[in-house]
C-alpha cells in the first residue's frame, strides 16, 4: 500500500494530467452532442453582459459606417414610400386589399458577441424572449443573411451563422435551387459555397444569389453574387463560389425575422407524421 | 510570497482581458490565431506544486472557454501545455537554481533558453487546440499548418510583451 502512494506520489504530474485532461475532454464532447444545452456559453447572463460593455464602447469606433448604411437604407425605403410615387391616371380607385396578409415581422437587434475565425461561428444578439424571440428564427441584416436563432434567454439569444459547418440554407440562382455550404475546405468568412446545382446550367459571374421559398427566410432574400462556378467531374453538378453581401466582420445590427404563419405551418405538417 | 501573488493575479486578469476583447478578433482568415494568454501559465514560478499549476492552467483554460463558447477545448490544451512545462523544466534546470530565479521569465533566464521555452510550449497547446477543434483526421495537413502559423503569431506576440516589461536580474 505505502508503494502504490510512493508511485503515485513520484509520478504525480502524469496523474494530474489525465485527471484534468478527462475532465476537459468530457465537457468537450458533452458540450457537442447536446448543441450547447448548458448555461456556460456566451448567452449566458454574466457573460453577455460583459460583452454588451464592452460592445458600448466599440460601437462608437464604427458609428461613421454604421451611419452610412442606416442612411443609405433609409432612402430605399423612402423610395418604396407611396408618397414618393407620382400617379399620372386621372381616376384614383382604392381598393381596399384583404388578399394580401403580413406573414413576417422583422425585430432589430444589436449583435454583442461576434465571430468570425472559428470553424464553428456564433452570434450573440441584445434580444431574448422577452422581445419575441424564439428558436429557429431567420436573421438577416441590412445587405443580406446572417444565420438562425440557436439557443434563448430572457435577454439574449445566440445565432448559428452562415459561417458553421451545419448551417445549411436553401437558396436558389436563376430559379435552380441549391444548398448553402460553408466549412467544408473552405473558411474564410467573406465565401460560401451554393452546392447541387446542375452542371449543364449556364450560371454566369454576377449572377444573385436568393433565398428560395423553402427556406425559412422571405422567398428572395439577398444572399450575394456569383464570383466562380467550377464543374466537377462525374456527378453532374458544380460548386458554386457565392460572394456574401453581408460583411460579417463589420456586423453592428441584424434584423429577427418572425413568420406569423410558421405555426399553422408546422401543425399542419406534423398531423402528415401521426397518420 | 504575498508579491507573488498579487502580480500573478493582475497579470491573469490583463492577459484574459486582452485575449478576450482585442485578440479574439483579431486573426488572419483562419490560419494564423493568436493565443497570447497562455503567457500567464508560461510565467508561472519556478517553485510552484504540481497540483497548483494542473488547476491554474484548468481554470485558466475554461474562463477563456466560456468566452469563446468552446467549453473544454481550451482546458484541455492548457493542462497538456502544464504537462510539457513540468517535463522541459525538469530537464533544463537545475533545482537549486530556484532561489534567486522566482519565475521563467525572459529577463531571468535569457533569451535562448526563453525562446526554447516558449516555442515548444506554444505548439504544445496549439497542437491540441487546433487538432481537437477539427476533431477528425481527415485534415491534417491543414491543421498543421494552422499550427505553424498561430504559433508563429503567438510566440512573436509572447516576445513583445516579455520585451515590453523587460527587466534584467543579476545571476
Amino acid at each position: 500500500m505505502r508503494n502504490i502512494w510512493l508511485f503515485f506520489l513520484k509520478h504525480n504530474a502524469f496523474f494530474l494530467l489525465v485527471f484534468y485532461f478527462l475532465i476537459s475532454l468530457s465537457l468537450l464532447i458533452k458540450n457537442n452532442s447536446f448543441q450547447r444545452a448548458s448555461v456556460w456559453n456566451s448567452s449566458n447572463k454574466m457573460v453577455g453582459s460583459a460583452y454588451e460593455q464592452v460592445n458600448e464602447v466599440k460601437g462608437y469606433l464604427s458609428l461613421r459606417s454604421i451611419n452610412d448604411s442606416l442612411a443609405a437604407e433609409n432612402a430605399l425605403l423612402r423610395n418604396q414610400l407611396a408618397s414618393s410615387f407620382k400617379s399620372d391616371s386621372l381616376k384614383q380607385v382604392t381598393v381596399r386589399d384583404s388578399t394580401l396578409k403580413q406573414q413576417y415581422t422583422y425585430t432589430l437587434a444589436k449583435v454583442i458577441n461576434n465571430s468570425i475565425h472559428q470553424k464553428n461561428n456564433y452570434l450573440t444578439i441584445d434580444r431574448g424572449t422577452k422581445h419575441g424571440i424564439a428558436k429557429g428564427m431567420g436573421v438577416t441584416s441590412a445587405k443580406g443573411i446572417v444565420g438562425i436563432v440557436l439557443n434563448v434567454s430572457p435577454d439574449f439569444a445566440t445565432i448559428r451563422s452562415i459561417l458553421h459547418s451545419e448551417t445549411k440554407v436553401s437558396a436558389q440562382v436563376n430559379g435552380n435551387i441549391g444548398s448553402l455550404v460553408w466549412g467544408e475546405g473552405n473558411n474564410d468568412s467573406r465565401y460560401v459555397y451554393l452546392k447541387d446545382i446542375q452542371s449543364h446550367l449556364i450560371i454566369k459571374k454576377g449572377d444573385r444569389v436568393v433565398t428560395s421559398e423553402f427556406s425559412l427566410f422571405p422567398e428572395g432574400t439577398n444572399i450575394g453574387y456569383v464570383v466562380e462556378n467550377r464543374k466537377k467531374g462525374g456527378d453532374g453538378e458544380m460548386d458554386i463560389k457565392v460572394k456574401l453581401d453581408t460583411d460579417f466582420s463589420t456586423l453592428q445590427y441584424v434584423y429577427v425575422i418572425n413568420n406569423l404563419l410558421s405555426a399553422q405551418q408546422i401543425a399542419l405538417e406534423s398531423q402528415n407524421k401521426i397518420e | 510570497m504575498g508579491r507573488v501573488v498579487i502580480i500573478n493575479f493582475i497579470r491573469f486578469f490583463l492577459l484574459i482581458a486582452t485575449q478576450v476583447f482585442l485578440l479574439k478578433n483579431i486573426g488572419y482568415y483562419n490560419l494564423s490565431i493568436p493565443y497570447l494568454y497562455i503567457l500567464f501559465i508560461l510565467l508561472l514560478p519556478f517553485g510552484i506544486p504540481n497540483w497548483l499549476l494542473f488547476f491554474l492552467a484548468f481554470s485558466t483554460g475554461i474562463t477563456i472557454d466560456v468566452f469563446y463558447d468552446t467549453l473544454g477545448l481550451n482546458a484541455a490544451a492548457c493542462t497538456v501545455m502544464a504537462f510539457i512545462r513540468i517535463i522541459y523544466i525538469s530537464i533544463t534546470v537545475q533545482r537549486d537554481g530556484f532561489d534567486n530565479e522566482p519565475e521563467p521569465s525572459l529577463g531571468a533566464m535569457g533569451f535562448r533558453w526563453f525562446i526554447f521555452y516558449s516555442t515548444i510550449l506554444t505548439i504544445s497547446h496549439h497542437f491540441i487546440l487546433f487538432t481537437f477543434e477539427n476533431f477528425k483526421f481527415g485534415e491534417l495537413g491543414y491543421t498543421l499548418i494552422r499550427v505553424l502559423l498561430s504559433s508563429i503569431f503567438t510566440v512573436t506576440l509572447i516576445l513583445i510583451s516579455e520585451f515590453a516589461f523587460f527587466s534584467k536580474k543579476t545571476r
